[in-house]
C-alpha cells in the first residue's frame, strides 16, 4: 500500500498533524492499508480541530471510497462508502424524492466523518441525530470487514462507533435511512428576531421540520441576541438557476474580519431581511450548505486560522447561554458566522453530542484573546451541564470531559478493550486523554 | 438514445470520475478490468448517477481471450460503440533495471493489451458509422526520460498506434481523441515524491468529455501542459541527453 508523508489541518486550520496517509481507492487495498499500518480514518477533513488529525501517526484517508452501492425505492434505504459526501447524496437524490435525513453545515463532509461524529443538522429537534439514521454499518479493524447494526447482539460496537471518533476502526460503508421529501427546493421564511429572550422563545414555538437561527454575536445591551431565524421544509417546483460556485484564493490580510468589518456587515445582513419578515424558495443547497458555494472560505481568517466554539445547554439553562452570548457580546472578538438551534433529545452513540436543549456555535479568529475567551465559555458551559461539540474543538481543557461526556468511562472500557495498542488514536483523543479517562 | 461506452480499466480514479461523467448523461457503460468485485460497486455506483446500463465485465490487458465476450456484449446493445482505455502500468524504473523482463507487461498493459482489444472492436465502430475511441497515453510518452522511458515507450507506442487508427476510423464517421494527461492525482502519482501542478481526476474526466464533444484529437489535461511538452520536445538531443528532467 502506497502511503504519503503529508501535512494536513482540519477545516479552523490552527492545528496541523504531519504523518503518513494512505488513500486507498478500492475495498482490498483499504483492506491492505490496515493490515500494513492501523490507523484511525479520516474523509474531507471538514471537522474543525483535531478530530481528523494524526500526528506522527498513519491515517487512512477514505474520500476516494465513495461509491453508491445501493438504493431501494421502496423503503429510502442507500447504501454508500465512508468517503461519499453528504451533498453528493442529495444532489443525486432529492430530484427522485429522497434526502439524507440529516445534513450537517456543509455538504463536503462524508458519510463516514458524520457517523463518527453523530452530527446534528437543522432538523435536529424533529429527526434527532445521522447515527439515529444508520441502519447498519461495515467496520474495519484489521483486513476482514466486520457487519455492525443497532439490533442485540451488537448493540454496544454500534454504540462506541456512532460518535465514536473512529476509535472502534475504520468505517468503510453504511446502510442509510433516507428521508422522504416532496424535491430538491426549500420554501424558507426568513424573520428578524430582536434579543435573545425572543429568540428562544421563536425557536421553542416554531413546528417547522428545519429552523436555524443566525444571530448577531457582535451586537450588545437592548439588541443582545438579534438575528433572523429561518423556518424551512422541502418542497417542489422551478429549481432556480444553481449560481457558480467562487472560491478564496489566498490568505486573507489580517484586517478582513476585523471587529468593524464584522460589525457593519452583521447589521447589515441582519436588515437585509424585511422587518416584516419574507418566504424564498431556495434550492436545496443554498439552504444546508450556503457556504460551499464559497470554496475556502476559511482562508479568511487568514493564515493562523480560526476556533470555532460550539456548545449545548440543557432547556432550562436558556440564561446561562445568554451569560455566555454576553461575554462573547463583551468580548468583541465573534465573526459573522454565529449560530443558535433548538436541539431535541436525538443522539445515537455513547460519545454523541446532541442533548436536549439550546446549542450555539460562533466563529473566532484564532488569537490568544481569542483562545482565552474560549477558555471562559468552556468553564461556563460546564457550570450550565452543557456540553461542547468534539467535531468542532480545539481547545477544550480534558478535566471538563468526564463531566461534559457522561458515558465517557464506558465508552473508554469498551474501545480500549477492541483496540488495546491505541492505534485508531487521533490527535483530539490524546489531547483530551480520552482513551486514558476512567 | 443512448449510446455505450466500453471503459477499460475502469476502477482507477480517472476512469472512475469519466464513468460517473458519462452515466449522467444517461449512457450505457461497460465497465472492464480486474477486479470484479470492485467493479460491481462502480457499477451500481453508475446506476444510481443515471446509467442507462451499467455492468462490470472482465478484462485483462495480458488476457486477450477474454476479449471477445466483451465485443460480443456490447454488440447486443444499439446505438454507437465508444471506448475509453485507461490501462498502464507503471512499475519504478529501477524495478525494471534490476528485472528487465517487466517490460514486456509495461507493454503489454500500456500499448498492445489495449491496442488488440481496439483492432477486435474497430470493424463495429466502422459497420454503425460512428463511435469515439478515447486513449488515455501519457506526456511521458512524447520523450525517453531516464526516470520512466520504458512506461514512456509503451505509451508512445500507444499514441502512435491511436494516431494510426483515427486515420483508418475518421473513414466512417469514427473519430479516436489522443488524451495526454500531466500529472493527475491517483492511486499511482499518490506517493511519488516531487508531483507539482497536480489535476483532480474530476477535472481530467471534463476535459475528456469536451474533447469527445469537440472531436478533437490530440488532447493535454491540464492545457499547459501542451506548452510544457512543447519545450521539452524542442530541446535538442545532445543537450536533453545529460539532463534529468
Amino acid at each position: 500500500m502506497a502511503w504519503k508523508t503529508l501535512t494536513y489541518s482540519g477545516w479552523g486550520r490552527m492545528k496541523q498533524a504531519t504523518g503518513p496517509v494512505a488513500r486507498p481507492e478500492r475495498v482490498s487495498s483499504l483492506a491492505r492499508a490496515l493490515e500494513d499500518r492501523p490507523g484511525p480514518a479520516i474523509g474531507n477533513c471538514r471537522s474543525y480541530g483535531d478530530a481528523c488529525l494524526a500526528n506522527d501517526a498513519p491515517a487512512i484517508q477514505t474520500t476516494r471510497l465513495d461509491r453508491i452501492l445501493g438504493f431501494d425505492e421502496e423503503t429510502g434505504i442507500l447504501e454508500a462508502e465512508a468517503g461519499l459526501r453528504v451533498g453528493e447524496i442529495a444532489r443525486i437524490f432529492a430530484p427522485k424524492g429522497w434526502l439524507p435525513a440529516v445534513m450537517p453545515g456543509t455538504g463536503f463532509a462524508t458519510v463516514g466523518g458524520c457517523i463518527a461524529n453523530d452530527v446534528h443538522g437543522k432538523n435536529h429537534h424533529s429527526v434527532g441525530s445521522f447515527g439515529q439514521h444508520v441502519v447498519e454499518l461495515t467496520l474495519m479493524q484489521g483486513g476482514v470487514p466486520k457487519t455492525v447494526t443497532p439490533k442485540k447482539k451488537n448493540t454496544k460496537l454500534f454504540e462506541a462507533t456512532i460518535g465514536g471518533l473512529g476509535q472502534t476502526g475504520v468505517i468503510a460503508s453504511a446502510k442509510l435511512q433516507l428521508l422522504a421529501c416532496k424535491g430538491d427546493v426549500m420554501m424558507v421564511t426568513e424573520r428578524r428576531i430582536d434579543g435573545f429572550d425572543e429568540f428562544i422563545a421563536a425557536l421553542d414555538a416554531s413546528n417547522s421540520p428545519y429552523s436555524v437561527g443566525w444571530i448577531d454575536a457582535t451586537a450588545r445591551g437592548d439588541d443582545l441576541g438579534r438575528g433572523i431565524l429561518e423556518e424551512g421544509e422541502t418542497g417542489y417546483g422551478l429549481v432556480p438557476a444553481k449560481k457558480s460556485s467562487k472560491s478564496v484564493p489566498f490568505d486573507a490580510p489580517g484586517f478582513t474580519l476585523s471587529a468593524p468589518i464584522v460589525k457593519a456587515f452583521n447589521t447589515a445582513y441582519f436588515r437585509r431581511v424585511p422587518a416584516a419578515g419574507r418566504t424564498l424558495v431556495k434550492p436545496i443547497q443554498d439552504f444546508f450548505f450556503p457556504l460551499d458555494r464559497i470554496h475556502d472560505w476559511n482562508r479568511l481568517y487568514g493564515k493562523a486560522g480560526f476556533i470555532q466554539f460550539q456548545c449545548v445547554v440543557p432547556p432550562d439553562k436558556a440564561e446561562a447561554l445568554k451569560t455566555i452570548l454576553k461575554e462573547i457580546a463583551k468580548a468583541g472578538l465573534a465573526s459573522p458566522l454565529a449560530v443558535l438551534k433548538r436541539m431535541g433529545p436525538g443522539r445515537a452513540g455513547l460519545m454523541s453530542f446532541p442533548m436536549e436543549g439550546y446549542t450555539l456555535a460562533v466563529d473566532f479568529k484564532n488569537t490568544g484573546l481569542a483562545k482565552s475567551l474560549i477558555g471562559r465559555l468552556e468553564q461556563m458551559t460546564a457550570d450550565a451541564e452543557g456540553r461542547v461539540y468534539l467535531a468542532k474543538d480545539a481547545t477544550l481543557n480534558a478535566k471538563h470531559m468526564p463531566q461534559m461526556y457522561p458515558e465517557l468511562p464506558k465508552f473508554v472500557a469498551y474501545v480500549n478493550k477492541l483496540d488495546p495498542d491505541g492505534a485508531f488514536e487521533t490527535d483530539l483523543t490524546r489531547r483530551l486523554q480520552i482513551r486514558s479517562a476512567s | 438514445m443512448s449510446d455505450s461506452w466500453i471503459i477499460l480499466g475502469a476502477t482507477s480514479s480517472m476512469a472512475k470520475a469519466f464513468a460517473r461523467a458519462v452515466s449522467d448523461r444517461g449512457e450505457r457503460v461497460f465497465l472492464a478490468g480486474r477486479d470484479m468485485a470492485d467493479l460491481e460497486a462502480m457499477a451500481s455506483d453508475c446506476l444510481f448517477r443515471g446509467a442507462a446500463v451499467a455492468e462490470a465485465v472482465k478484462f485483462d490487458a495480458r488476457d486477450s481471450a477474454g476479449f471477445g465476450a466483451i465485443v460480443e456484449r456490447v454488440r447486443k446493445e444499439d446505438g454507437l460503440i465508444n471506448v475509453a482505455v485507461f490501462v498502464g502500468s507503471m512499475p519504478p524504473q529501477d524495478a525494471i533495471d534490476t528485472d528487465p523482463t517487466l517490460i514486456q507487461g509495461v507493454v503489454t498493459d500500456s500499448h498492445t493489451g489495449p491496442a488488440t482489444f481496439l483492432q477486435m472492436i474497430a470493424p463495429e465502430i466502422e459497420a454503425r458509422g460512428g463511435g469515439t475511441v478515447v486513449g488515455v497515453g501519457s506526456v511521458a510518452g512524447d520523450r525517453g526520460r531516464i526516470g520512466n522511458y520504458v512506461y514512456g515507450s509503451a505509451k508512445a507506442g500507444f499514441h502512435t498506434y491511436l494516431s494510426g487508427l483515427r486515420n483508418r476510423l475518421t473513414r466512417s464517421g469514427g473519430h479516436v481523441v489522443t488524451v495526454k494527461p500531466g500529472f493527475v492525482d491517483t492511486a499511482m502519482t499518490w506517493d511519488i515524491e516531487g508531483m507539482f501542478l497536480v489535476a483532480p481526476p474530476e477535472n481530467v474526466a471534463r476535459d475528456i468529455l469536451r474533447a469527445v464533444e469537440k472531436k478533437t484529437d490530440v488532447l493535454y489535461t491540464p492545457f499547459f501542459w501542451r506548452i510544457i511538452m512543447g519545450i521539452i520536445k524542442t530541446i535538442p538531443e545532445r543537450i536533453f541527453k545529460k539532463m534529468s528532467v
